[in-house]
């Protein structure tokens, strides 16, 4: 009896696996195809690599992706590591509603996210581009750092850095040379899941962006909406590598963290 | 938890106790107070007065205040949109939960280093551009393309189906890229679980269905009720889905949005129909603390 239903259990999860991976296996595969169609299959290639290299506004795209994910995420590692840490010793009223409202971004819809950038950069006057894709970004990676480095303080020894202090070291040595070593690896592993998150992010960047910064996915959506060439696979593939190693890294350093 | 929560409170009696121990602290969270208030809490506020103020006959916003822009979400055009918008959520919703269900509470029940593994397979393809997937669905979907190919082969059907642009294949979209919330959220109650309770409840006669139902259901509902609200939310929400699957033939709120604001150029409009599902969004999530009785949503990270 048990065991039917152990049998059960792992037939049910490797099929939705399978299902899980199945597009992303269909756009790696067809990014090795030799022809353009998706209807016959006409052999391996390497052609689409070569062409995905000579594409200038694909790799102008990439480029921009790769600044605007480093920027907002740096960004929110600084704001999002100092707010942790002096959230948890500060008691000001206003704490919770600050808090509450910084994680908004990643809580509402995203359009609305978008929509309201939009808004607020047009009547600012702030000119569409580099600068407001990386305000907006960052707004969404702040939360994952936040929150990455709240939850590891919870479980610090607080009497470490006490003892520090009594022995004569100041606020600022405590926390260069005790607190931050200590939630490093909650830090890298927050910022690289935002990395992660702006690289991928679609909606907000379509309504914050320029008319002359493309971004990686904003180039794959318009493309995705008129034809496609496999070159957008190849890409796919490359970056499905990076996050890959991405989150790889990310979750052994979640491991290191002294959440527990 | 209890213990976190323990933790918790010292830290806040020592916090008012000995004050002088803030010290200088108060500086670091000043570039997130800074951020927050400047570029989220502003913002919104100001999408909020957007929202009532008068479109300005050919471009931009004229400071006129009116209820104009509500009352025209109230046209059947609009509403129906609304409407069929809900529909496709709760479907998704329903979707998610029954095949996330079993998968989340299966998962809880492997032993340890098998469940660190199949969570890594979860949260793979989460992470990957969701771009990239809607991608291989347009292939799989595609006339001609791998399921026609497959159904043919099989006998199944003589022709292709030209599922691509279509309502089916928006909703396989949606429940595709929302399954792994409800899979995670359903995962991290169920992996808290108390199964001595299952086992008494068993003990005492109840039916193995019966104690699933009584005892398993109820110990799990916050994390139902939380992969509810992260599919719900977001399943109104994603235009580019409709778009890239739908064909422009399922219009979500989003996609209202989305049009409103890029060839309508109605913003204020738009911003009063993004009020619309802010409010309903924090309904969902209100809704969601009294009845779960927990702060934060499971499973969000």
């Amino acid at each position: 009896m048990k065991k039917k239903r152990l049998r059960f259990a792992s037939i049910y999860q490797a099929a939705l696996l399978l299902l899980m991976y199945l597009p992303i296996v269909v756009v790696v595969v067809y990014s090795f195809h030799a022809s353009k169609s998706t209807i016959r299959w006409q052999g391996w290639s390497l052609d689409w690599y070569r062409k995905l290299a000579g594409n200038r506004g694909l790799l102008e795209a990439l480029k921009n992706s790769l600044i605007l994910a480093g920027l907002s995420s740096g960004a929110a590692g600084v704001i999002g590591t100092l707010g942790a840490v002096g959230m948890a010793r500060v008691s000001w009223r206003s704490k919770g509603a600050v808090e509450y409202i910084s994680t908004l971004p990643i809580m509402i819809p995203e359009i609305i996210l978008g929509m309201v950038f939009m808004a607020f950069f047009a009547a600012v006057g702030l000119p569409f581009g580099m600068v407001t894709l990386v305000l907006g970004h960052t707004s969404f990676c702040i939360p994952y750092v936040f929150m990455m480095v709240k939850s590891s303080l919870v479980g610090l020894d607080k009497s470490l850095g006490e003892a520090a202090k009594d022995l004569g070291a100041s606020e600022i040595r405590v926390f260069f040379d005790i607190t931050l070593p200590l939630i490093m690896p909650a830090v890298l592993s927050g910022m690289l899941l935002a990395f992660a998150m702006s690289l991928d992010d679609v909606v907000i960047s379509i309504f914050v962006t320029g008319a002359r910064t493309n971004t990686l996915p904003i180039r794959i959506y318009t493309q995705l909406k008129s034809g496609v060439t496999p070159e957008i696979n190849a890409l796919c593939t490359i970056m499905l590598a990076v996050t890959f190693v991405m989150v790889g890294l990310s979750r052994m350093l979640g491991k290191k963290a002294p959440i527990n | 938890m209890k213990r976190r929560s323990r933790t918790m409170d010292r830290a806040k009696a020592s916090c008012w106790t000995k004050r002088a121990r803030e010290g200088r602290w108060w500086m670091t969270v000043i570039p997130l107070y800074g951020f927050t208030i400047l570029f989220v809490a502003l913002p919104i506020l100001y999408l909020i007065v957007l929202s009532f103020l008068t479109r300005a006959q050919t471009w931009g916003v004229v400071n006129q205040l009116t209820l104009e822009n509500y009352a025209r979400i109230v046209k059947p055009v609009y509403l129906n949109t609304f409407k069929e918008s809900f529909q496709l959520a709760i479907l998704t919703t329903i979707t998610t939960l029954a095949v996330g269900y079993p998968f989340g509470y299966f998962m809880a029940r492997l032993p340890k280093k098998r469940k660190t593994m199949m969570m890594l397979l979860v949260v793979i393809p989460f992470w990957t551009s969701a771009l990239m997937r809607m991608y291989g669905w347009i292939i799989i979907f595609r006339s001609n393309g791998i399921l026609d190919k497959l159904l043919m082969w099989l006998g199944v059907t003589e022709k292709p189906l030209k599922l691509l642009y279509s309502y089916p294949a928006v909703l396989v979209g949606m429940i595709y890229s929302l399954l792994p919330f409800m899979i995670l959220s359903v995962y991290s109650s169920t992996d808290k679980m108390d199964w001595s309770l299952v086992e008494a409840a068993r003990d005492l006669g109840a039916t193995r269905l019966e104690a699933f139902l009584t005892v398993t259901v109820k110990m799990t509902l916050p994390g139902i009720l939380s992969g509810i609200v992260l599919v719900f939310i977001p399943s109104m929400g994603l235009f580019f889905i409709a778009d890239i699957l739908g064909g422009g033939k399922v219009m979500l709120v989003g996609n209202l949005i989305q049009n409103q604001l890029q060839s309508g150029r109605d913003w204020p409009f738009a911003a009063a129909l993004s009020v619309m599902l802010m409010i309903f969004t924090s309904i969902m999530i209100w809704l969601y603390r009294r009845l779960s009785g927990v702060k934060d949503l499971e499973g969000l990270l």
